[in-house]
């Protein structure tokens, strides 16, 4: 009876679950738990927690649920950049017999936390968390068209990334590799929890990012200023559109796909088992149905950062506008078409495999295109290489090399001998760090003056942009000769004496992109420690010369982005209107409609975590009771009538007079 | 095809930055690896022909273009030109359209399944050489291979006349794994229940190292082979040692085997049971199990109605479980159909059932 109940309420949770004879564990425990209660005690100090509840959790202005992105991802890089190194130190120890010090069951869930960390709780936390900061004020709108929906999303999204943190101290992450191929990660292979974390963190955070889609679509479908028809869009605008429209024809495939994948796992169903009817290849071609278009969805924001920063600090329209934009809807339509490529070595007839080795290589030109449009905008331009653009040209120089190497693999005879190589991982680590992490830290501190009203500290970032670029190429050189060698990833030892010399300098390389990091959480402390100083502070709104709207407001930017709605003339609006001698108005201010802030969203999330966790332990009293208090809250949120307020006329008259006396003193 | 100097031009900087090692992907001793090698150099030489350009002009325009030149001619209306778009779009599409139709070629003269027709780039196949079968299962986390023509199997020991055909049919006990001798042609996964195939041929004796390519579990980075090349003579020399060294694989004898074990050396086995891959393939090892190209002859015929619904639920993977224990609970049931069929011993009957 009492053991009856004990597993009634902990389900299949027990005492040995949580690791303590780990050390490694144990110490990083032991740390986030010191940090954590750090944090807790000087919040509770400084009696911050209400100033936190009230302007950022609960908040449902673009501009901080932007902010709360970006912080979440870079927490985020550092815990999937801590697997990183130790996979790189452990493949450069484990050599002539030694083992190592990961065991294959600890090393085997690293590598599949950091896949799964890098893409969804870093790359998708910033690329979103950009796209909710600049898109609205670059289209001139207030707000996304769902606010609360922003929120909700959010903390969606922190809720997924709760759980994968929560896997590394009570019991464990999936061992499976980051796509969680069955028959592996079937209940037979799989019985623990580990695939279960990996589920269910990914429905949670899949619901945030899906919705978050719809709302950046029909923002920017809908709210943009008047004037600003389609093709006189901002560029970042433009790949912010076809990046969202991906994630919402995509993600629903990945829910669908996981939805089955936990039917097996719960409910004894075949869909992916060996036995019975199932058939596992239809998982690789559903998940990769997604995962396609996911490598899309990251990149194309990068694209339309690396546009802006170009274009902005060649002080020159960019080179190809329509090009551009055709170039981005091609890609966007053909990342539908490559999936296969993924497993040319699964055994589909050589007319299948030329056919999706073909359509890979049609990418290519129209991001051939896009190089070529950066190239030319930087012709006749003036550039002026502060950080961002710095960012931008190392972009230039390491993504052309992935994009070959992506080509090669396109093609499949040679994707029989370099498939699931190092070369392979050198090629998707060169476009995902030279493509999509460039471009996110080109976007951070291109736009952290506009989010914060200071500039980030341009030696600290030059200083984290050449470790990163020389880290880059030290670490994954190695692995591309590595490849050819014929060395397949995960892993764990070798027994070729040769190979250690080039894992050593991959783990150099790490160590290098580490000072990288290093030198960015640097540059932010000192930026942010050297705020108000004159060779930081941002008082014009437009401190980089700016073309689009965005920069013609204050920085930060008032909660009501624009106390005037811009109205639009031609491509690069803000340019625009500094060349025809914009004036800026300085009265006839009118009270200005807001949306309310709404904790319902936190609560959500935070339920959503509990019905995860019920369900991945099978205490089913608590998803049952999670989720019943989710469907309660969500209809009681429809409840709430006031949803919406209005900044008095003289609080707008108040905010802008300051904003006109900064401009004054500025001159 | 393509010229000795330029290829040596290529791999001159890699080779510089790899003196004294092992590129087995590069020189390979196989000649189906060979043509996919020089797939690889071909494509890449065909992309620096505009990524060359492209980082040169990058570096140049950086360089020239910069702020504090004041020689540089600035023109910030420069944003369209209509010729140049014409180049931008075209030149990337030539060189993807001699790619494609490259890839199209090649994808279809290296298909795995088709049979070679060449031996060496000098040499054809000889029609009335017959090719090495060879029928190979991964399992946890081993591999087994099995020699039909010449009914004796091995464990994680693989060897092949040189300049003679080898047709491989491989599948896997329960995971996917890729099987994959880099010197000898490119991998292709194992997959349970399902076959893939692989034809190739080495080139040159020696021995090389194979191994499982695809994740697998905690055994994984164990999960290697040799690969023997070896004359005609010494292989009929292996093979009557193999057959000399006596021990048998049967059906019981495969389950032990299929069990998750890690590092496990080499194995002979004198005899293997004939149709021991095909009951692998089919999940129908244990005896009494009805095989499930069986099945579907009989759903192909119409099906069974509820009967069928009972076959199916039959279909337990041979599953030596990691977890659950040996034998699922299948063994004490018998087929449906063995009840319809009465004994006639037909096409429906499995290998398993008429072992018996």
């Amino acid at each position: 009876m009492h053991s009856d109940l004990i597993h009634f309420i902990f389900g299949r949770l027990t005492l040995d679950a949580i690791p303590y004879h780990e050390p490694i564990l144990v110490a990083t425990f032991a740390g986030v738990a010191v940090g954590g209660l750090a944090m807790f005690v000087a919040i509770t100090y400084f009696k911050l927690w209400g100033y936190l509840w009230r302007d950022w959790f609960t908040s449902v202005d673009h501009k901080k649920i932007g902010i709360m992105y970006m912080v979440l991802g870079t927490v985020m890089l550092l815990r999937g950049f801590s697997d990183a190194i130790m996979m790189r130190i452990q493949q450069a120890i484990a050599f002539n017999g030694s083992a190592g010090y990961l065991p294959p069951e600890h090393y085997d869930q690293i590598f599949t936390a950091h896949g799964v960390i890098m893409i969804f709780f870093v790359a998708m936390p910033m690329v979103v968390g950009l796209m909710n900061i600049v898109m609205p004020m670059q289209i001139g709108a207030r707000d996304v068209a769902f606010p609360f929906l922003n929120n909700f999303s959010f903390w969606m999204t922190v809720a997924g990334a709760l759980l994968v943190m929560l896997s590394l101290f009570i019991g464990e992450f999936a061992r499976t590799g980051w796509l969680a191929y069955p028959p592996l990660s079937g209940i037979a292979y799989s019985p623990d929890e580990g695939v279960d974390y990996y589920i269910w963190a990914l429905q949670v955070a899949g619901v945030g990012t899906l919705l978050s889609g719809v709302n950046m679509v029909v923002t920017i479908i809908k709210m943009r200023a008047p004037g600003m028809t389609l093709m006189k869009m901002p560029i970042f605008c433009w790949t912010s559109l076809c990046t969202n429209v991906l994630i919402v024809a995509a993600f629903p495939v990945l829910t669908a796909v996981l939805v089955l994948l936990s039917l097996d796992r719960y409910a004894g169903t075949n869909f992916f088992t060996n036995d019975l009817g199932g058939n596992a290849m239809m998982y690789v071609n559903l998940i990769w149905i997604w995962g396609h278009p996911e490598v899309y969805i990251l990149i194309l924001p990068a694209f339309g950062i690396f546009s802006e920063v170009v274009s902005t600090f060649c002080g020159k329209q960019l080179f190809g506008y329509a090009s551009m934009v055709y170039a981005t809807v091609v890609i966007t339509i053909l990342s539908y078409l490559v999936w296969l490529h993924h497993f040319f070595t699964m055994g589909s007839g050589a007319s299948v495999n030329s056919f999706f080795g073909i359509t890979t290589m049609i990418i290519s030109i129209p991001t051939g295109a896009k190089m070529f449009n950066w190239l030319f905008t930087m012709y006749r331009g003036r550039i002026r290489f502060e950080v961002p653009m710095l960012w931008a040209v190392g972009f230039m120089f390491t993504f052309v090399i992935g994009g070959m190497t992506g080509v090669l693999l396109a093609v499949p005879p040679a994707d029989f001998v370099l498939h699931n190589s190092l070369f392979l991982i050198a090629h998707f680590h060169n476009v995902i760090i030279g493509g999509v992490l460039f471009g996110l830290f080109a976007g951070i501190n291109y736009w952290f003056p506009k989010s914060t009203g200071f500039k980030l500290d341009p030696f600290w970032g030059k200083v984290s942009f050449w470790f990163w670029l020389s880290g880059f190429w030290v670490a994954f050189t190695p692995l591309y000769v590595l490849g050819l060698m014929g060395v397949t990833r995960r892993l764990n030892h070798f027994d070729d004496p040769s190979l250690q010399i080039w894992f050593q300098i991959a783990a150099a390389g790490a160590a290098l992109i580490f000072l990288g990091i290093i030198a960015f959480l640097v540059q932010i402390y000192v930026s942010i420690r050297d705020r108000n100083s004159a060779r930081l502070r941002d008082t014009t709104g437009d401190p980089w010369n700016g073309r689009t709207l965005e920069w013609s407001t204050s920085s930060p930017p008032p909660d009501y982005n624009f106390a005037f709605t811009p109205v639009v003339h031609d491509i690069d609006a803000w340019d625009d209107m500094k060349r025809r001698g914009y004036q800026r108005p300085l009265d006839g201010y009118k009270a200005i409609h807001m949306p309310k802030n709404t904790g319902t969203g936190v609560i959500l999330g935070a339920l959503s975590v509990g019905l995860a966790f019920g369900l991945i332990w099978y205490m089913w009293w608590l998803a049952a009771l999670s989720f019943f208090l989710m469907l309660a809250t969500a209809i009681g949120h429809t409840f709430i009538y006031k949803r919406d307020f209005y900044i008095p006329a003289e609080d707008v008259i108040e905010t802008e007079a300051k904003r006109t006396a900064l401009l004054a003193g500025q001159v | 095809m393509l010229s000795k100097t330029l290829r040596g031009l290529l791999l001159l900087p890699l080779l510089a930055l790899c003196a004294g090692c092992n590129m087995v992907v590069l020189p390979p001793a196989g000649d189906v690896a060979l043509q996919q090698r020089d797939l690889v150099v071909i494509s890449t030489v065909l992309m620096l022909l505009i990524i060359v350009p492209v980082m040169a002009l990058t570096g140049w325009f950086a360089w020239h273009f910069r702020q504090s030149n004041k020689d540089a001619h600035y023109d910030p209306d420069f944003h369209h030109s209509t010729s140049l778009e014409l180049v931008i779009w075209s030149a990337p599409l030539l060189i993807i359209i001699a790619l494609g139709a490259v890839t199209w070629i090649s994808t279809h003269t290296l298909d795995p399944y088709r049979k070679l027709d060449r031996l060496s780039a000098a040499h054809r196949v000889d029609p009335s050489v017959k090719p090495l079968k060879v029928q190979v299962v991964a399992l946890d986390w081993k591999w087994l291979f099995i020699y039909p023509d010449y009914g004796f199997a091995t464990v994680n020991e693989l060897a092949a006349p040189v300049d003679v055909p080898i047709d491989f049919q491989i599948t896997a006990s329960s995971v996917m794994n890729a099987f994959y001798v880099p010197a000898l042609a490119g991998m292709i996964y194992a997959m349970p229940a399902m076959e893939t195939q692989l034809h190739a041929v080495i080139n040159q004796p020696g021995s090389y190292e194979g191994f499982s390519a695809n994740y697998s579990g905690a055994g994984f980075s164990d999960m290697h082979f040799r690969f023997y090349g070896k004359s005609q003579a010494e292989f009929e020399q292996w093979v009557a040692q193999v057959k000399a060294g006596g021990g048998s694989l049967g059906r019981e004898g495969y389950l032990a085997l299929a069990r998750p074990s890690e590092r496990e050396p080499v194995r002979h086995y004198a005899e293997a049971a004939p149709g021991l891959y095909d009951a692998i393939l089919n999940l129908c090892v244990e005896p009494g199990k009805m095989c499930m190209k069986d099945m579907m002859k009989i759903d192909a015929k119409g099906g069974l109605g509820m009967a069928g619904v009972y076959n199916v639920g039959m279909l337990t993977h041979d599953r030596p479980s990691r977890f659950y224990g040996v034998g699922p609970e299948a063994q004490s049931r018998s087929p449906y159909v063995m009840a319809l069929c009465a004994a006639e011993p037909g096409p429906l009957w499995s290998p398993a059932a008429s072992a018996r």
